[in-house]
């Protein structure tokens, strides 16, 4: 059973290295990241079969592509506490010569991460590869992406979403980050996205909500579901119900913290509302 | 006054062995590395006639992956397979292959790094009849800024195939460009592929020609009528424009203080502009450029084209007589 008073402090230190990151440099994307903060750690800790030496080629465990690349404060968090590289490296983030660049890279070698992001639309091709060569290579493990939800209007999504469903890619769970928010506003206000539920459905791929994307045991309990799903011919879909912001009230329900950072004021009183569990990097 | 059969004698080394189209030196060598190197993967983007693909389709179903007229995508998913070793080939036209995803490529494939053979057929104006829309004649230049990208462009058919088998053993992101036309022959069939090696066809002493793809043999029939009229000249095949080879295209410039460049490409982006580069910076050189002007191409057949806009061994002798003369 997971430890969940344990994934209910790490998820309050990422919110934390999340804030403090971009406090620091005075730019990246908050509100995204906190949205996902519950998503990756549950990813990480509980649902991925990880192994501890990164390997690129990642063999014999499952994959993550963070197609997002912009949430990258929560990955390099996440990735840190879970021991791909030493949490005071997060003080680096966007600093000149840093490996935790504004959009995550494997240019700099940063372990955990496995192809570039930021230019959106790009990370469910590169999970449906990497899920192809796990079935030339007889891998039985999973591959797991996730994208926002404003990101799916860029037009690749959809060739790799009819791809996806017509090559019987099983070995994959697509998440969308449902947090119906982009950085002009609303999504239903920039460009809507419809019933995003029969749009995959109508692309014939298993889909499943989970309606409370910032709850652990929803996460847990949905993931589970997902994972069932695979293995049976059609790829996995994931609408992640999330609030941008989310564990900050003055940065929630709203886009304007989408890349935007928290001033002095601003940090001392979010960081108050997520007092210091595992220790600050 | 030469004869044809001297001439024939002193050109013996190229003797065109019976025309060839490129893109079948592509599907042959795709041939041979299914057999040899089982990491290798093909994708394609509904072209698999075109880019002569069929063989290694029909020879391992399991590593092939029709992606359907969805190029972006393709690229994406051969980065991603890249992860787990394999070495994906991806074929479609050299437009399709470069400006429509150019950013897949720019992200997914160059700043990350991956291992993808980005194989593109029908490039320049010789894809002939479809017109412009298809001709694409700005793609070295894309491919060539882009740090990390290994360029080249192979001249004939025999070439085009030992291209082929020689990347897939080079590790990192590489864009093959070849064509459609049937085309001579020339390379031995034996000669070793060396990335970055330029290829010294013939020694002259007068000017300097070096040349890419359908143009080098071109230019070893402008150096037959250059040598009728008394002008002798160095030919070099650069089949890699990225990384260029460039002491051995000084080492040509310091015998004959001058230089005739050609390509199937804009003038603008293309070799001709790589080793403008080179020289300006190691030993400033009188040179003509043998290339498109700017310009969007047309409808007509390779020959036509060729001819209107001035890329083939007439164009080559005209612009190697006016660089001699500004010597």
């Amino acid at each position: 059973m997971p430890d969940i008073n344990h994934l209910n402090n790490l998820v309050v230190q990422v919110r934390r290295d999340i804030l403090r990151q971009v406090h620091k440099v005075n730019s990246g994307h908050p509100g995204g990241s906190l949205g996902c903060a519950e998503f990756l750690v549950a990813l990480y800790q509980e649902i991925m079969d990880r192994k501890s030496n990164f390997q690129m080629d990642g063999i014999g465990e499952d994959l993550f592509f963070l197609s997002n690349g912009h949430i990258s404060p929560v990955f390099y968090s996440v990735l840190a506490r879970s021991g791909y590289f030493p949490v005071e490296e997060l003080n680096t983030f966007r600093l000149l010569n840093t490996r935790l660049q504004g959009h995550p890279t494997t240019h700099e070698g940063l372990p955990g991460i496995r192809i570039a992001s930021g230019s959106l639309g790009q990370g469910i091709s590169a999970a449906i590869g990497a899920a192809q060569s796990k079935k030339l290579n007889h891998d039985t493990k999973i591959v797991y992406t996730l994208c926002g939800d404003g990101e799916l209007q860029e037009g690749q999504n959809w060739e790799a979403i009819m791809y996806a469903a017509g090559n019987d890619i099983d070995n994959l769970i697509v998440t969308v980050d449902y947090n119906k928010q982009q950085i002009d506003g609303a999504t239903d206000e920039v460009l809507p996205l419809g019933n995003l539920r029969a749009k995959f459905e109508a692309f014939d791929w298993e889909v499943i909500d989970i309606k409370n994307g910032n709850d652990l045991d929803s996460i847990l309990n949905g993931m589970k579901i997902a994972k069932d799903k695979t293995g049976n011919g059609k790829p996995v879909c994931v609408l992640l119900h999330t609030i941008m912001g989310n564990g900050v009230n003055f940065m929630m329900h709203t886009n304007a913290w989408h890349g935007k950072a928290p001033n002095d004021e601003q940090l001392e009183e979010a960081l108050k509302q997520n007092p210091v569990t595992l220790g600050d990097y | 006054m030469i004869t044809k059969i001297q001439l024939e004698i002193h050109m013996k080394k190229y003797i065109d062995t019976g025309k060839k189209d490129t893109r079948s030196g592509f599907g042959a060598g795709l041939t041979e590395l299914g057999k040899s190197n089982e990491n290798v993967v093909a994708l394609c983007a509904d072209l698999i006639g075109s880019l002569k693909m069929n063989d290694f389709q029909n020879n391992h179903p399991e590593r092939f992956y029709q992606v359907g007229i969805a190029e972006a995508n393709m690229m994406g998913i051969a980065a991603g397979m890249t992860i787990g070793g394999k070495i994906p080939f991806t074929g479609t036209f050299a437009n399709f292959s470069t400006g429509r995803v150019y950013d897949q490529i720019r992200q997914s494939i160059a700043y990350s790094g991956k291992n993808v053979k980005i194989c593109a057929s029908h490039a320049g104006l010789t894809l002939g009849e479809d017109g412009a829309t298809h001709q694409i004649l700005e793609d070295i230049g894309l491919m060539k800024m882009l740090p990390g990208m290994t360029v080249i462009n192979t001249c004939d058919y025999n070439q085009t195939k030992a291209a082929t088998k020689a990347i897939a053993d080079y590790k990192g992101p590489v864009y093959l460009r070849f064509g459609r036309p049937k085309v001579a022959n020339f390379t031995p069939e034996d000669q070793v592929f060396e990335i970055g090696k330029a290829v010294q066809l013939q020694e002259g002493n007068d000017v300097t020609i070096v040349a890419t793809g359908h143009l080098v043999w071109e230019a070893l029939e402008a150096a037959e009528i250059l040598n009728e009229q008394g002008i002798t000249a160095d030919v070099i095949n650069i089949h890699t424009i990225k990384p260029l080879d460039e002491s051995t295209i000084l080492k040509s410039i310091a015998k004959t203080n001058c230089v005739v460049t050609a390509e199937e490409h804009n003038i603008l982006g293309g070799l001709g502009e790589s080793v403008a580069r080179v020289l300006a910076k190691n030993n400033p050189t009188p040179q003509e450029f043998v290339a498109t002007q700017d310009t969007f191409g047309e409808s007509g057949t390779p020959s036509q084209l060729m001819e209107k806009y001035g890329l083939n061994a007439r164009a080559i002798v005209d612009a190697s007589l006016r660089v001699v003369s500004r010597k």
